[in-house]
């Protein structure tokens, strides 16, 4: 088997891997449902999201570790991932491999060379690193001052090394011990800057552009609920994603810029192409040509994929590992090898190291300098009402890669991808919108945060959820508080009984309870009694219909306040109202006001009971802007939202 | 100098020859004609309708069976499954209700996404056993279906009867958008082109109501009658501004086969939601009928209140819909074990 075809299988596989796992991510119990499908794997294998969750948060958690083997594999191997594994980088492939089947060869070596662009995914990568790297520096630059024993201590085992240095006469110790103490000094001014400051803070923007957390939410949000219908059969209700025409028309233009060149945003975006680039310096194997029988024909640039140039000096940091240059070297002079190309490799991205720190600087200011909008302490916004098990909003930040994993899986489809609600910075991270989907956040269910890759939201067990068992003391996991609006509220505002919101309210006892109150009813003049027989009332004035007063809602009462309850109205007829009994028979005297009452329950929020679950608000009839809407008050995971005492 | 403004002329004036001139004029021709032609075809003069007109055309058939009218079974037990058979068996037998080689639709209350425990919705081992008596009659489809108020898909699965109803043999039809239809109820005020769950109901001969006894603040109670809440889609929750009435057009919409009335554990409190044990008190009765209202009516006392304290009652009763003097009728009491 030639080795292409080998590559292609490989491709193939985890394409369909990839869009298996898609499938399967529906909540349900069938072998195409999730059961134990590990469908986060993709994402676990790409060791960008393992790095920048490890710069933002110190950890590496857990299925995360699998990066740690495309990683190592890179390190020995080069960018097998891209060519090989990478099912964003197979679609890429085969656009532009059906876009480009007819041109001339001339025109495709010339659309494969290397363009100084290519350089622009290198950029990409250390300014969102940059963005992700802030606590990781603090931390590092905080070390003198919250540890001066462990800093001087390794200052001085410093300054001792030189001067051991300088009397074996190795090097020259008084230039060691003058460069230590110069970054001793700007370590400990930078420390004591940064200490308790707002200069550095971390950010976790790599999802936007990394091929795998992209590839997911793109079909998770904008493919699937297109193609969701009676052959394909996901969700019983068609989805609603809000912004999924930003997030599609992302991955669209990637796609259709293989019509241009191939590949090409695994050339000039991809920011986990270019780690890869970084990683594969010291590989042990790379593409490159045999000393002699090179013709210099250049079809080897032919179907280069990466744009890395076989045919010149190879730049291994671009070269994709997509082996078409050995199937089109009719010399054989193209190999796999330890050594390095006949014709000469740049085994390193050509990088200038002002450009490389000026945006690093660039990725690091850029937190601080969205966190200065507040939105993730005194400016928070109530209306971003995170998933269940959501951490406090920093450190979530920190963790969301924006897979759109936790949207997908969500029963109800009330997790929504955010616009600007959540900042520049939660551009794509999930919130609950109770107007959208099939019921509100279901009371019992878990499924968000067991499928989060990074724990942005934590997998919580259905007793922490529900505040069962050893978590009696602690209570239910609360998002929100619902709030009634008085001025739209069909009872409170319009004097129509209704209370859908008490009716649907899950919890035990019921987090909205209701008063009674009897209002007057508005009619075009006023009623006099006539007569009475029994439980029949004989009336004067303006017509009482029945379809409308009728309805065993109604009441009255006859006369003046004398204490008597009001009546209810059963039925409306010729022959007067009918009462269902009648306490006015002793007391009413003809010519008597009939004052017609409704009978209303007005629906209160109980905050102890509320853990914003947004039921009420989803079947609130008022559709539009509902009467009753949840908003993050109260919500467990930052104490500071706290509502009671 | 001639020459060059000859050329000149010749460039700025380039003539056309006659058959270039012919071909172009027919294709223009044939252009301006084919868009006349769209163009008048498709004129319409009238503005769009406001809203979608009315379809008087559809029918929900009768279901209930004429031989059977007026039966009611009030049985004692603790064991669903067991005090189901019993009932009916007291009414004649499934046999009496059902024919061989006819459709079964159970109407279950699937509501909630809460586990069986609660007792919010109807509980599996009574839709097992209805769905299997069903069978056992003779009957070569039985369908079970809801449009529940929280995710169906969770609600089918979490309360238990979608494990239940396949294992006995029953089809679960899940509420999709096409299986509704706008339906206006003869003589009904509020079911007015509304959608209804109608192709679920069309295909089949017989309906069966399965429905627990809970409290409902809005309403009073929520029993068998309520329970075809379920049948309505859209933005049926406006209908809350006129409960009893919505329940009177429900009793209206459908006669069913038997009704099903589940009072072995009755939510007490906190209904229709339930959400604790402590809602939850057994009252050990389960009641089959072929008239809801009067299930209803003897259904009340499980939730000490009287028939006259539910207002929809009295009004399904007016409109015909059934007798809340359910002594009246052919009355069973019986206990099981």
């Amino acid at each position: 088997m030639k080795i292409v075809t080998a590559r292609r299988i490989s491709q193939f596989f985890f394409f369909l891997l990839f869009l298996w796992f898609c499938v399967v991510s529906t909540l349900g119990e069938q072998w195409w449902q999730l059961r134990g499908w590990p469908v986060n794997w993709m994402i676990q294998l790409d060791p960008l999201v393992g790095l920048a969750t490890l710069l933002t948060t110190g950890t590496l958690y857990a299925g995360l570790l699998w990066g740690l083997l495309t990683l190592v594999l890179t390190i020995v191997l080069g960018r097998f991932f891209c060519g090989w594994v990478c099912p964003f980088g197979a679609l890429h492939q085969a656009v532009g491999w059906l876009a480009n089947r007819r041109r001339k060869a001339s025109r495709m070596m010339a659309a494969n060379r290397y363009r100084r662009g290519q350089g622009v995914k290198y950029a990409i990568i250390v300014f969102l690193l940059g963005a992700a790297a802030g606590d990781l520096l603090d931390r590092l630059l905080a070390l003198p001052v919250n540890m001066p024993l462990v800093a001087g201590g390794i200052g001085a085992g410093l300054l001792l090394l030189g001067t051991v240095a300088h009397y074996s006469k190795s090097m020259s110790g008084l230039r060691w011990a003058v460069s230590v103490v110069c970054i001793a000094i700007v370590w400990l001014l930078l420390g004591l800057l940064t200490d308790g400051s707002r200069l550095l803070a971390a950010s976790l923007q790599t999802g936007l552009l990394d091929p795998i957390p992209l590839f997911y939410r793109s079909v998770n949000l904008t493919l699937l609920p297109l193609v969701d219908g009676r052959l394909l059969s996901l969700s019983s209700a068609s989805r609603i994603y809000p912004g999924a025409l930003v997030i599609g028309a992302l991955f669209w233009t990637a796609v259709l810029l293989n019509l241009r060149i191939p590949r090409f945003y695994c050339r000039f975006v991809c920011p986990l192409g270019a780690l890869f680039g970084l990683l594969g310096k010291n590989a042990l194997w790379r593409i490159g040509q045999k000393p002699d029988g090179c013709t210099a024909c250049g079809a080897c640039d032919r179907h280069c994929e990466g744009g890395c140039e076989p045919a010149a000096t190879i730049r291994t940091a671009e070269c994709v590992l997509c082996m078409n240059c050995l199937d089109d070297c009719r010399h054989g002079v193209m190999g796999y090898h330890l050594h390095a190309s006949a014709a000469g490799e740049m085994a390193a991205p050509d990088l200038s190291r002002r450009a490389v720190a000026a945006t690093l600087f660039s990725g690091l200011t850029a937190a601080p300098l969205a966190r200065l909008a507040g939105l993730t302490d005194a400016a928070w916004n109530p209306d971003v009402i995170r998933p269940p098990g959501s951490l406090p909003e920093a450190e979530f930040l920190q963790r969301c890669i924006k897979c759109g994993q936790c949207m997908r899986i969500c029963p109800t489809n009330v997790i929504q991808p955010a616009g600007l609600q959540a900042g520049v910075e939660g551009i794509w991270t999930p919130m609950l919108n109770f107007r959208m989907g099939t019921s509100g956040c279901q009371q019992g269910c878990i499924a968000c945060g067991n499928l989060c890759p990074t724990s942005a939201i934590r997998p919580l067990s259905v007793d922490e959820r529900l505040g069962r068992k050893s978590f009696a003391s602690r209570g239910p996991v609360r998002i929100g508080t619902a709030f009634v609006d008085r001025g739209r509220c069909l009872p409170w505002a319009m004097d129509r009984p209704c209370i859908v919101c008490q009716e649907n309210c899950p919890v035990s006892p019921k987090a909205i309870f209701t008063r009674s109150e009897y209002r007057p009813v508005r009619l075009e003049g006023e009623l006099q009694l006539q007569g009475m027989t029994d439980n029949r009332l004989l009336f004067h004035g303006p017509a009482v219909p029945a379809e409308q007063f009728a309805t065993g809602d109604y009441y009255l009462t006859v006369g003046d306040d004398r204490g008597l309850p009001p009546a209810r109205i059963s039925a409306i007829g010729a022959g007067g109202i009918v009462l269902e009994k009648n306490p006015f028979a002793g007391t009413a005297a003809e010519g008597d006001r009939i004052t017609l009452l409704v009978r209303l329950q007005l629906p209160f929020v109980d905050p102890a009971h509320c853990i914003g679950c947004g039921i009420c608000e989803h079947e609130c009839p008022v559709k539009g802007r509902r009467a009753i809407r949840v908003t993050a008050e109260n919500e467990t995971r930052v104490r500071e939202h706290r509502l009671l005492l | 100098m001639n020459q060059t403004t000859e050329e000149e002329i010749l460039l700025t004036e380039p003539s056309i020859d006659r058959r270039e001139f012919l071909g172009r004029c027919t294709r223009a021709g044939l252009s301006v004609a084919a868009a006349g032609t769209l163009g008048i075809g498709f004129y319409d003069s009238h503005p769009p309708e406001g809203s979608v007109a009315e379809n008087g055309s559809l029918r929900i058939p009768d279901y209930s069976r004429a031989e059977m009218k007026g039966h009611i079974c009030i049985a004692r037990g603790t064991d669903r499954a067991a005090t189901v058979r019993q009932a009916f068996a007291a009414l004649g037998g499934m046999e009496a209700f059902v024919n061989p080689g006819e459709r079964v639709l159970l109407k279950v209350n699937a509501a909630f996404a809460s586990p069986p425990s609660l007792g919010a919705t109807s509980h599996p081992d009574l839709v097992e056993a209805v769905v299997g008596m069903c069978l056992e009659a003779g009957a070569s489809q039985v369908i079970v279906t809801d449009n529940p108020i929280n995710d169906p898909a969770s609600c089918f699965a979490l309360t238990g009867i979608e494990a239940a109803a396949r294992q006995a043999g029953a089809r679960i039809v899940l509420p999709r958008e096409a299986l509704f239809r706008r339906f206006s109820l003869n003589g009904g005020r509020l079911i007015r082109n509304w959608p209804v769950l109608y192709d679920p109901l069309t295909k089949v001969h017989r309906v069966i109501g399965m429905a627990p006894v809970k409290d409902h603040h809005r309403s009073g109670a929520s029993m068998t009658l309520k329970n075809w809440y379920g049948l309505l889609g859209g933005r049926r929750n406006i209908f809350h501004q006129d409960i009893h009435t919505i329940i009177q057009e429900l009793a209206l919409l459908v006669r069913p086969t038997a009704v099903v009335l589940d009072g072995i554990q009755t939510m007490i409190s906190n209904g229709p939601t339930g959400g604790s044990l402590s809602d939850l008190k057994p009252t050990g009765t389960l009641i089959v009928s072929t008239d809801p209202v009067a299930a209803d009516a003897a259904g009340a006392a499980l939730l000490n209140k009287q028939p006259g304290d539910l207002p929809f009652i009295a009004k399904a009763e007016t409109a015909e819909a059934g007798t809340a003097d359910y002594r009246s009728l052919v009355l069973k009491e019986i206990h099981t074990g």
